[in-house]
């Protein structure tokens, strides 16, 4: 399993991560093994085995479906480094 | 006074031997005479602190036996109006406007908050060596790692900085510093202590538990924190029960399993010591059984094909725009993206999202995601099996003891490997305790791990409280 540095490349866009062609040598090179050793669970037989995902069995948790006031929406708002503006977050041009 | 167990403390309190202003005072004088040279601390709340013990000093009253008790919180755990950094340049500046459901909890029985204790960045690690705040020392050799990723919580309760702490446990992170620390470290069964308010790694895995100087002290701190929450979706109606009422000293009828897949490659002075902390248990009148869990090999790449899957979509929401770092030299949106998370990540992070996102791309997938996930459920249903046989299971917490700080730190696959012995617990969801079980020919600590079922703490405390009764481990204090 050897990831090429285009494909390092790519990954790295789609996570939304800008890394130098040091990190895309180092990160191919470190991938690259990671998923060699996965490769190791094709010696487990998983025909006819569903996926887990909540492994203490809970299903269909909900809430009421009622409106609830929310006590610090503006302290969130707070949080954001950007220009805020009637109750919104001001985002830079898209393009 | 800094030696103290919760119990002790309490009593203490109690009978008016000391004030809980004089008690935090202690501990805030421990933090800062040693913090230097440890690094277990990342936020200190002096003042805070003062102030909380001098209103509870002012009521008085200490029927609750977690009142007055100082401790600390894993720096991924929110605080209201204190700094919570997941030890990151992401986060460095953010200050939480609302308390975790466990924070709530714990400042309802009277806890006061020291501070807040250094972890691997947004918990990806087992050494607090990716934490942007520096590494946490092992109290035992300050050359050594104290574990991860809640290395500061273990530290700082092995050198008497606070009477407990609360970390996090995804595949060990409370279990393996325990023992490099020589400390009893409690992972709960996955729900039973609610995640609201805790920075999320990976979310069907993760777990809030505690880091105390006895098991005794791991029930009483159990007894405030578990238990549902309309916040937590995934926390469970299963009743509460006074985890205190299992902390029997002799082990009649308990049936205890020990599978040799989790004394494969391990430490021989480990392994040696395991065997007569298994024995001590016998002689506590236990009986022990073989028992065998062959997938036990695989758990690690299943174990960092889902946990890194889960937290790269986790990572998603760090994008510079609603909370924490945002870049100053953006022109558009993309931008903004892509250089607030590139300066705001560290390394460990980053190859976390670069290899979650892989095996959930297209293509990748089924090869990769599902496989995993679906050898989770065979792993599951080996242990239901085991569970049939036994009430636990005993090994080893770690395959070695404490390791150099920089030693594993440029090779991923070694360090994950350090977390092989912890990570079945994690996969499976279920509970976990380690105890202190000796000292290898370094003086480094060593721990045993005591595996339970599904909402079975009681079982393990029982054990592990049984042991320490028993033997004299866990009093052992390092001098550094």
């Amino acid at each position: 399993m050897q990831l090429t540095k285009e494909e390092v490349k790519h990954i790295a866009q789609l996570a939304r991560l800008a890394i130098t062609d040091k990190e895309v040598e180092k990160f191919s090179e470190q991938l690259s093994n990671i998923l060699s050793h996965a490769k190791m669970l094709n010696e487990v037989n998983t025909d006819n085995v569903e996926p887990i995902a909540q492994i203490t069995g809970l299903e269909n948790v909900t809430h009421k479906d009622e409106e609830k006031d929310c006590k610090f929406t503006d302290d969130l708002l707070a949080q954001s480094p950007q220009d805020i503006q009637n109750h919104m977050i001001k985002v830079k041009n898209v393009f | 006074m800094i030696e103290l167990t919760i119990a002790q403390a309490h009593k203490g309190l109690q009978d008016k031997k000391f004030s809980c202003t004089e008690l935090t005072q202690a501990y805030l004088n421990q933090i800062e005479k040693t913090d230097n040279k440890l690094n277990s601390y990342v936020t200190i709340t002096k003042e805070q602190a003062l102030e909380q013990a001098k209103i509870i000093d002012k009521k008085g009253i200490f029927n609750n036996p977690l009142a007055g008790i100082p401790m600390n919180l894993k720096d991924i755990i929110c605080t209201k109006d204190v700094k919570t950094t997941a030890c990151s340049k992401m986060l460095e500046q953010y200050v939480p406007p609302y308390d975790a459901d466990v924070t709530i909890r714990l400042k309802k029985a009277g806890c006061v908050l020291l501070g807040k204790s250094n972890t691997d960045q947004f918990a990806m690690g087992s050494s607090t060596e990716t934490s942007y705040f520096g590494v946490t020392k092992n109290p035992w050799d300050l050359e050594r790692v104290a574990g991860g990723s809640s290395g500061g919580p273990a530290a700082s309760v092995s050198a008497n900085q606070t009477v407990f702490a609360i970390g996090t446990d995804t595949g060990g992170s409370i279990r393996q510093p325990a023992s490099l620390c020589s400390v009893t470290g409690l992972k709960v069964t996955y729900g039973r202590v609610p995640r609201y308010g805790v920075i999320s790694y990976a979310s069907s895995f993760d777990t809030i538990g505690s880091i105390t100087k006895t098991v005794e002290d791991a029930a009483l701190v159990l007894n405030a924190i578990a238990g549902k929450s309309e916040n937590d979706s995934t926390t469970p109606n299963e009743p509460v029960p006074d985890y205190t009422k299992f902390l029997k000293e002799n082990l009649r009828g308990i049936k205890i399993g020990v599978a040799k897949e989790y004394f494969e490659n391990v430490d021989k002075e480990t392994i040696n010591t395991i065997h007569k902390g298994i024995d001590d248990l016998k002689k506590l009148g236990a009986e022990v059984i073989d028992i065998s869990l062959p997938l036990t090999k695989y758990a690690i790449p299943v174990y960092y094909l889902l946990v890194k899957s889960e937290a790269s979509t986790n990572m998603a929401r760090y994008d510079g725009i609603k909370y924490g770092h945002t870049t100053d030299n953006a022109k558009e949106l993309l931008e903004i993206y892509m250089k607030s998370r590139t300066e705001g990540f560290g390394d460990e992070v980053k190859r976390t999202i670069m290899l979650g996102t892989y095996a959930l791309s297209a293509g990748y997938y089924d090869a990769y995601y599902l496989k995993a996930a679906k050898v989770r459920t065979l792993m599951k249903k080996e242990y239901d099996d085991v569970f049939e046989k036994c009430d636990a299971i005993v090994a080893p917490t770690s395959p070695f003891t404490a390791f150099k700080i920089g030693e594993k730190a440029e090779d991923p696959l070694s360090m994950y490997a350090a977390d092989k012995l912890t990570v079945p617990a994690g996969i499976c969801g279920l509970p976990s305790l380690s105890v202190p079980a000796g000292f290898d020919s370094k003086n480094l600590p060593i721990g045993m791990q005591i595996i339970g079922n599904q909402f079975k703490e009681g079982n393990i405390l029982h054990i592990g409280h049984a042991f320490q009764k028993a033997t004299n481990h866990h009093t052992k204090k390092p001098s550094f």
